[in-house]
Formats: structure tokens, sequence, C-alpha cells
């Protein structure tokens, strides 16, 4: 059989990579071009001051610790809850798997106004919170509550399934080694996992820094203290400052662009043969 | 180290893995456990491994696993001290070949966990013994599915254990590489002598390898013996159907009268073919294919007095002089044939057409019980 050169056993590869380009451009790249060139138009002095101002930091620093710290909390609790609905059958269990998608479904304001109320000096959690002096509705700490609301389902939809592909075989060839189930777990399960859990985090975190709705009401949204940046963002569109939104716009961009490339960096690392 | 296993059941669910199963296997032999696919044999393994636990029984001494007289049915299967190997291997995937080897050793609690160059020593000890000296930096996923078994194996020898259990050892390997395995693995066992059960459903694979054969059958055991023992003296219709090739052929018609038994067995190399009318013990049969390409000739046969087809394997030889044809009529005469009237065991010879009960010390003394 006469066989042509560079043939490709699945075929369309032309036809689907082109589709796929010029989808992600209409669809992602051309509003962010769009968007850098928006911001493009001020000065470099102009922008310095819109992006770098002591508020404007303040509400980084907000935005970014507080995804960051959610994203990071999500992901102990994330495994566990995803390790109770894979190892364990029990009564309620489809309802439970359904309970973790709900932060996804809800629309945020709902979550925002739900959370407030639970977190208020005279709510549910925030009456027994408040004498201990600790408050959570208008504070950093409620955005961060607001935060780890939304992120728990990446994490836990990202190890779900990996965790159900583990065989069951490698726990048991670690028993027989001796290994306790402790040990099990660091050495063998964890490292499986680990993939899926960085993934996981990334997920939670980027859509952290993203979030609007939810954070709006529980977080008071003082000035220096509690604004998150997509606020400070919505707060300048409402003023008609298009420039300085899309120069803070392009600020958050860079920042999630830069922290999601460092998670795909820890990935490679721990992708490399060798790193137990 | 001796295994003793006393009167182990295990339900899952319904299910009926095994049924009142005891077995005794002696220090440093080879053992396999041959059956089908929901025989029992993988549920015993686990069960000595401690994998798997017996089904609690009413009387004691019931459904208890010993290593060398010791009850160990509620010890955890890391304190055992067994080395398990199991049928995809299980290697941990993130850990090079020589990690995987040490594991045993790195995870042992820090006053017994040896040093680190003498974990290093060992790891390269194993190595040499399983011949992957080279290979120690590479990952599971960058080997041959061979020497994935052979890294398995080295990882579960590391912790000297006093018993080596495989669950399908060879069940993921091409035929060639299952071969070589083979033999492979006898060779090793002949180095280190550890007491050695492995699972397999491959009955050449069991007589080849096995110093002792233990047939398995829904939850029971059939047969436990040598390999020649279990092969040429099978206790009941199913270890004989089991173990290699044989003719199931209905008696009581025409020449073969035998006394009870509705069905004979015949082993392929006991059938002789001749020309001709033959004599008033032979069946008359049909040739209906003869094929000649390998060891020996194979020829499918049809009765005539009932039309059941039956197989003979005839030396190259013989099948040569005798030439035959398809559709070609022959006398077939059975040198050796196996009857289990009413459950009993005992060996027939046709050859000069008498039905003679054999002697009844050749039935194996182990047999499983109310089941012959």
């Amino acid at each position: 059989m006469p066989a042509r050169p560079h043939r490709n056993v699945l075929p369309g590869f032309g036809l689907s990579l082109g589709f796929t380009l010029a989808y992600l451009g209409v669809i992602v790249l051309i509003p962010l071009v769009a968007l850098f060139a928006r911001a493009a138009g001020l000065s470099w002095h102009d922008f310095l001051a819109a992006v770098w101002s002591p508020r404007v930091v303040a509400s980084y620093e907000l935005t970014f610790g507080a995804s960051f710290l959610a994203a990071l909390f999500n992901v102990p609790f994330g495994v566990m809850l995803a390790w109770v609905l894979v190892r364990y059958e029990f009564p309620g269990r489809k309802v439970v798997d359904a309970l973790v998608d709900l932060p996804f479904a809800l629309p945020t304001a709902v979550a925002g106004i739900a959370l407030t109320a639970i977190y208020a000096k005279n709510g549910w959690f925030g009456q027994w919170l408040e004498p201990l002096g600790i408050k959570v509705a208008y504070t950093s700490l409620g955005v961060w509550v607001a935060l780890t609301f939304i992120g728990l389902p990446f994490v836990v939809r990202t190890v779900q399934p990996v965790l159900e592909e583990l065989e069951p075989e490698l726990e048991e060839a670690a028993a027989t080694l001796g290994a306790t189930r402790g040990q099990a777990f660091r050495r063998i399960i964890l490292p499986a996992l680990r993939p899926a859990i960085l993934t996981g985090f990334a997920l939670a975190f980027a859509r952290a820094v993203g979030e609007y709705g939810s954070v709006i009401f529980i977080a008071g949204n003082r000035p220096m203290h509690t604004e998150i940046t997509p606020l400070l963002i919505v707060t300048k569109l409402e003023q008609y400052d298009y420039r300085g939104a899309t120069a803070l716009a392009a600020v958050m961009l860079l920042g999630s662009f830069g922290l999601l490339l460092l998670v795909q960096l820890v990935q490679r690392h721990y992708a490399r043969p060798g790193r137990a | 180290m001796s295994i003793e296993v006393r009167n182990v059941s295990k339900h899952f669910g319904a299910f009926t893995a095994l049924g009142g199963v005891s077995l005794k296997v002696e220090t440093g032999r080879l053992t396999a456990l041959l059956g089908p696919s929901g025989s029992g044999k993988t549920t015993l393994l686990r069960i000595i491994a401690g994998l798997e636990f017996p089904d609690p029984a009413a009387d004691p001494g019931a459904g208890q696993v010993l290593f060398h007289g010791e009850d160990v049915s509620q010890v955890s299967a890391g304190k055992r001290g067994v080395g398990f190997v199991f049928q995809h291997y299980a290697l941990f995937k993130h850990m090079t070949v020589a990690e995987n080897i040490a594991f045993g050793l790195t995870v042992r609690p820090r006053r017994l966990r040896p040093a680190r160059p003498e974990i290093a020593r060992r790891v390269n000890e194993l190595l040499r013994l399983v011949q992957l000296e080279k290979l120690g930096g590479r990952l599971p996923d960058q080997l041959s599915g061979g020497q994935r078994q052979r890294v398995a194996l080295a990882r579960a020898l590391a912790m000297e254990p006093k018993v080596l259990l495989l669950d399908e050892p060879f069940g993921a390997l091409d035929a060639q590489v299952r071969k070589e395995m083979r033999s492979w693995l006898r060779s090793l066992h002949e180095r280190l002598h550890v007491t050695t059960v492995f699972v397999t459903h491959d009955q050449e694979e069991a007589l080849e390898l096995a110093d002792e054969v233990v047939v398995m059958n829904r939850a029971k055991i059939e047969q436990v013996g040598t390999p020649q023992e279990v092969y040429d003296r099978p206790v009941s219709p199913f270890v004989i159907e089991f173990l290699g090739n044989v003719n199931r052929l209905a008696a009581g018609s025409g020449k073969l009268r035998p006394p009870d038994a509705d069905v004979l067995y015949v082993r392929p190399h006991d059938v002789d073919l001749q020309r001709g009318p033959g004599s008033t013990h032979s069946l008359r049969a049909r040739v209906l294919h003869v094929f000649s390409a390998g060891s020996y000739g194979r020829v499918t046969l049809e009765r005539l007095d009932n039309g059941e087809h039956f197989e003979a394997e005839v030396a190259r030889d013989r099948l040569r002089e005798l030439d035959l044809q398809q559709g070609e009529e022959v006398a077939a005469m059975f040198r050796h044939v196996r009857l289990f009237p009413r459950g009993q065991f005992y060996e027939a010879d046709v050859r000069d057409g008498r039905l003679t009960e054999a002697s009844s010390d050749a039935a194996p003394t182990h047999g499983a019980g109310e089941h012959i």
C-alpha cells in the first residue's frame, strides 16, 4: 500500500487546530488584547497612579491574599470531602455529592447575602462569634469566608475522579510492605493526588481572584480595609473612568496569569522522574 | 515457614468465595492454587496475606490461618511478614524502581530501619537478583511488563518475607515472556527457598512450576497433590477436565460398558488408532481432521455408534505410518480410561477389553472429602 508521508492516524488535525485557535482568539484573546489596548491609552504616569495608589495596593493585597488563603484552606478540606465521597458508602451520599456543586450553581449574590445573614452580628454564627471577639461580616475574614465558599467545589471535583481511579492495590501493597495507614496516605496516595490537588488549588484561586458578587455583600467594602480589586474596577466604571478600570484589570490579569504559571511550574517540577 | 488454613469460609454478600477450606503448605514448598475464575483461589491467597479476613466461625479452631503453628488470623498484613506480588504489580508510579524496592525498608519505625547506605546496598543486591541492575533510576512506566513484574517481586523480597504470595504472577505477560519468567521464578525459588504460594488459572503453569498443586473449584478444594498426582490420578471429573486435555465420552453404549458409570474419560495420548476392523474391544470411528503441525499429531474423530467427537494424539512417526485420510474409518483403542462411578475413584484398563478396578492405593491420599 502506498503510504503518504506525514500521515496521521488521528484525522482532522489541521481543521480542529485551526478552529480551536480561531475560537480561543475570538472568545479569550481578542477581549484581552482590547483590554490591554485600552489600558495602553494611559500615559505611564497616569497608569502608575491608577494601579499603584495605596488604596489600590491594599485591594490587591486583600484580593490575592484572601484568594490564596481561601484556596489553600480548601485543599485539605476539599481532599477530605472527596475522600469521604469516594471511599465510603453512607445514606445521603448522593445528596452530599450534589451539595458540593451548589457554590457553582448559586448566583454569587445569593451566596453573599446568605453568608452575610449568617455571620452578621445577630446571625446564626455571628451571635456566638461576636462575644469571642471574632468579627466575620464586614471584615477581611468575611472576604475569606466567601472565597472559601465559592472555591470548595473546584478542589473536590478535580480530586474526586483521580481518587476514584486510584487502584486499591496500591494501598494494599503499601500495607503488605509494612506501611501504616498514615505512611500509605502520605507516601502513596498524596503523591498520586498531587497534580489534581494543584489543579484544584489553581482553579479555586483563579475563581476567587475574579469573584465579585458574593464578596461585596459580606465585605463591607471599606476602602483600605475590605475593598477588593474587582469592586474598585466596578467603581471606576461607574465613574466612567474606563481607562483606569482597564488598567486595574490588566494588572489583575497579569497577577493571575503569573500565579497560574507558577502552579504549572510546580506541576512540572513534580512530574520530573525521581521526584518522590 | 509453614502455612496452615483451618476450615476457612468467606462470603461477599450472598456470594460464597470460600466454603470451609483447609490447607497445609509445608516450609519451602512452591505451591500453586489452580482453578477457574471465581473458584476462590485469589480470596484464599488474600486471606493468607491478611488482605482479607475469614468469616467469623462459631466453633474454635475454624476460620484460622496459622504460620508455623501460630494463629495469625487477627494479625494485620503488614505484621505477618508476607511478600505479596499483585497481578498488576501495583508499583508506585511516582517512585523510581530503586525507591519502590526500598519502600518496605523505609517505612519501618526508626529504630528498626536500616541506615541509608544499608538500604542502598540491599536495593542493589535485589536489583542484581532480579537482573535489573541498570534500571534502578527508571520509573515503572518506563519498564516492560516482565521488568515491572520483577520489580514487584524485588519489592516484596526486600523485607525478607517468610512467605511469598503471588497473585496470577504471569497473567499480564505475553506468552513468550511468560515462559521465560516461569523458569526464572523456579530457579529463584530454588535459590531462596521461601515458602511460596501462587495463584493461577493456567494448568500448564501450575503443573510445570509447582511442587504441589491445589486444585480449586466453586469455593472448595478439589484435590491437593504433586503435579503428577493431580494429572495422573485426578479424584473428580472436574480435576480431570481442568487439567490437560481429555475426552469425555458416554459410557454404557457400544462395547464400553463399565459398571455404574455413564461417563468415561480418556486422555488423547491414551488413544491408539489402527487401520482395519480392529479388535472386538475397539471403537469404530471416522477421521474428521488431522493436524500434523506440532510435536505430535492430533486427530479429531467421530464415534460411529453415537456420533460423539473425540481427539487422539499420535506420535508423528506413527501418524506418517498410518497416513490417515479424512472420512476414513479406523479402530480406536483406549489404553487408559478413567471413570467416576457413583463418585468413586478408580482406574480402568480396557486394552484387553476388561475394565479392571485400580487398587485403592492408586487414589491420592488427600482428596477433598465429600467432594470426590
